[in-house]
């Protein structure tokens, strides 16, 4: 039987002691992101400068280890990253997601790439992307208060 | 009557096939999700089987044996009802396809007899959404409120806070017999002797208990009991409402249509008799026949043997998880008071994880709120994971579980 569970020590680290799990005082941009079936809920914050850099973030909000995690790693990665990048690098986590990346993009992933077995776990895909899937409907610009995993 | 497992397992063709599985180097599924649904034994299906292949018509319907016959059995599954819950007639008893349908029916039928503006409704904070949702949206209809009783800690309720919310308003007070959530029974009868001393009529939920533990209408003095035939070993789409026949016969119907008549014009209609006026349409013949064989096994083994098998495993399963640290069992520390449910939190892991951590090792419990979400909002925990046994479950069973819930912590990253 294939196994449906992977806490590697990655992923615990990030869900147990998450670097990005706060609430910003002042955040140019704030969008909540839910699971409605297994009730994963978070808000992310994002300050993006005029030059189009994302300077800071955080997320606050509750859900599983896969969602927080995925959460915590993703903001690592796209903080002093220029929206662009960032947008990249979601086509490049849902590639990952889908079981179709290449060893250079994984790599370009870094501790989000420990999300890779995700893909053969299909009861656990909305945990993993919610994150990414938030920050994309933000950077997107739209003027929605709330993006759920399930209007896609 | 002792109670045998060995005998009791080989009755239920899952567990043999489960089993099979050693063999080829698997694991069986212990399936600990019992209050969601029960499995089905042998008998039971034999019997559904035997009434589609060779007794099946419809019933009420033809003038020929074959309809006669098909009429007979259904109507014998309501006399077996009847008895096992100790109904004074058997037109006491209406078939439904589940609980939820049934409490919808009295909140519908129920509501329109008896509620105006300005009444109340008793219900509690622990109920089922099938026992809140029909009498919240009972009392918006006729601009009635709801008034909610709480619980104390370990899921019992306090008769004298009870009688502090019951008022002259009070029309109707709808409880669960036994939590989803808790497992601990309910002693409906003093509640129900209360809300009777106010001329309110009381309503059990009975979907937990009557699978459980001994039911006798009479002896509670309830005027509505609602149950289901899946969580009893029969199978799903067959359920039962318990109403005082003075009360049915006084309430309109809830759904119309065929065979709930007795004389339809252009402008008028006559209701037929109960239980036939509440039970519209088609029926479901040989569901009630499947809830009838259940009822035979249940009784073939016996409801004390039944409790007092489901304690022993209920009581192993609680000392084990007190010994896990970071494990809070919701309700009693007394196995007594739990009835075979065992619903959990673990500090610093959430219910998904936990239920995919022991879904992996191949025993089925259940996440999240369980239809119990204001339940969750009134004791602050957003959602829980749940265990609960059955007579037929085994002690090895209920050692794999204790044996993964151990590992849980450990795999999240917790030095304990």
């Amino acid at each position: 039987m294939q196994s449906r569970t992977f806490y590697n020590e990655i992923l615990t680290e990030h869900n147990i002691h998450p670097i990005h799990k706060t609430k910003m005082i002042e955040p140019q941009k704030s969008l909540r992101g839910v699971n409605p079936s297994c009730g994963d809920d978070i808000t992310l914050q994002l300050n993006v400068s005029e030059d189009g850099t994302i300077t800071d973030g955080a997320f606050f909000g509750d859900g599983c280890a896969i969602s927080q995690a995925s959460a915590d790693m993703m903001l690592d990665l796209v903080i002093g990253r220029s929206v662009e990048e960032a947008m990249s690098l979601k086509d490049t986590f849902l590639k990952m997601i889908k079981d179709k990346i290449t060893e250079e993009e994984l790599e370009m992933l870094e501790e989000a790439g420990a999300l890779k077995d995700i893909s053969h776990m299909p009861s656990r895909v909305k945990c993993a992307v919610l994150g990414w899937h938030t920050l994309e409907e933000m950077l997107k610009g739209g003027d929605s208060e709330s993006v759920s995993t399930e209007d896609q | 009557m002792s109670f045998d497992i060995e005998k009791v397992r080989k009755d239920f063709p899952f567990f043999a096939a489960e089993e099979k599985k050693i063999a080829e180097g698997g694991t069986p599924l212990a399936y600990l999700d019992n209050s969601a649904t029960s499995q089905r034994p042998r008998q039971v299906v034999e019997a559904v089987a035997d009434y589609e292949y060779y007794h099946n018509s419809n019933p009420f319907r033809g003038l020929y044996d074959l309809s006669i016959d098909a009429t007979e059995r259904y109507e014998a599954a309501r006399t077996k009802v009847a008895k096992f819950i100790n109904a004074r007639a058997d037109k006491e008893i209406i078939f439904t396809r589940n609980a939820s349908e049934s409490l919808n029916l009295v909140a519908y039928s129920l509501g329109e007899m008896c509620l105006k503006e300005g009444d109340e409704i008793i219900t509690t904070v622990v109920e089922h959404h099938s026992n809140m949702l029909p009498w919240r949206l009972a009392a918006k209809r006729y601009g009635a409120t709801v008034k909610y009783l709480e619980c104390e800690k370990d899921g019992s309720f306090s008769l004298d806070s009870f009688k502090s919310l019951l008022t002259n308003k009070t029309k109707i007070v709808a409880m669960t017999a036994m939590s989803n959530i808790f497992g601990r029974i309910i002693d409906v009868k003093s509640f129900a002797a209360a809300a009777h001393e106010v001329g309110a009529y009381f309503v059990a939920d009975g979907a937990q208990s009557v699978p459980h533990s001994k039911t006798d209408v009479q002896d509670l003095d309830i005027d509505f009991l609602s149950f289901s035939g899946h969580k009893m070993l029969a199978p799903m789409g067959i359920g039962v409402l318990y109403g005082k026949q003075e009360l049915l016969e006084k309430m309109p119907p809830f759904l119309s249509g065929g065979e709930m008549i007795e004389y339809v014009t252009f402008d008028d209609i006559t209701y037929a008799e109960l239980p036939h006026k509440f039970e519209a349409g088609t029926v479901n013949a040989c569901g009630a026949v499947g809830l009838a064989a259940a009822i035979d096994y249940l009784e073939s083994i016996g409801l004390d043997a039944i409790e007092e098998r489901e304690l022993e495993l209920t009581r192993m399963a609680l000392d084990g998880i007190k010994a896990i640290p970071h494990i809070t069992v919701l309700g009693s520390d007394d196995a007594e008071e739990h009835h075979g449910i065992l619903t959990f939190k673990i500090d610093g892991v959430h219910p998904h994880d936990i239920a995919a951590i022991i879904a992996d090792a191949n025993v089925a419990v259940r996440a999240g709120h369980h239809c119990a979400e204001p339940l969750h909002h009134f004791i602050g925990i957003p959602s829980t994971t749940r265990a609960s046994l059955m007579f037929y479950n085994t002690e090895e069973e209920v050692q794999r579980l204790l044996d993964v819930m151990k590992q849980i912590r450990p795999m999240m990253g917790y030095p304990d």
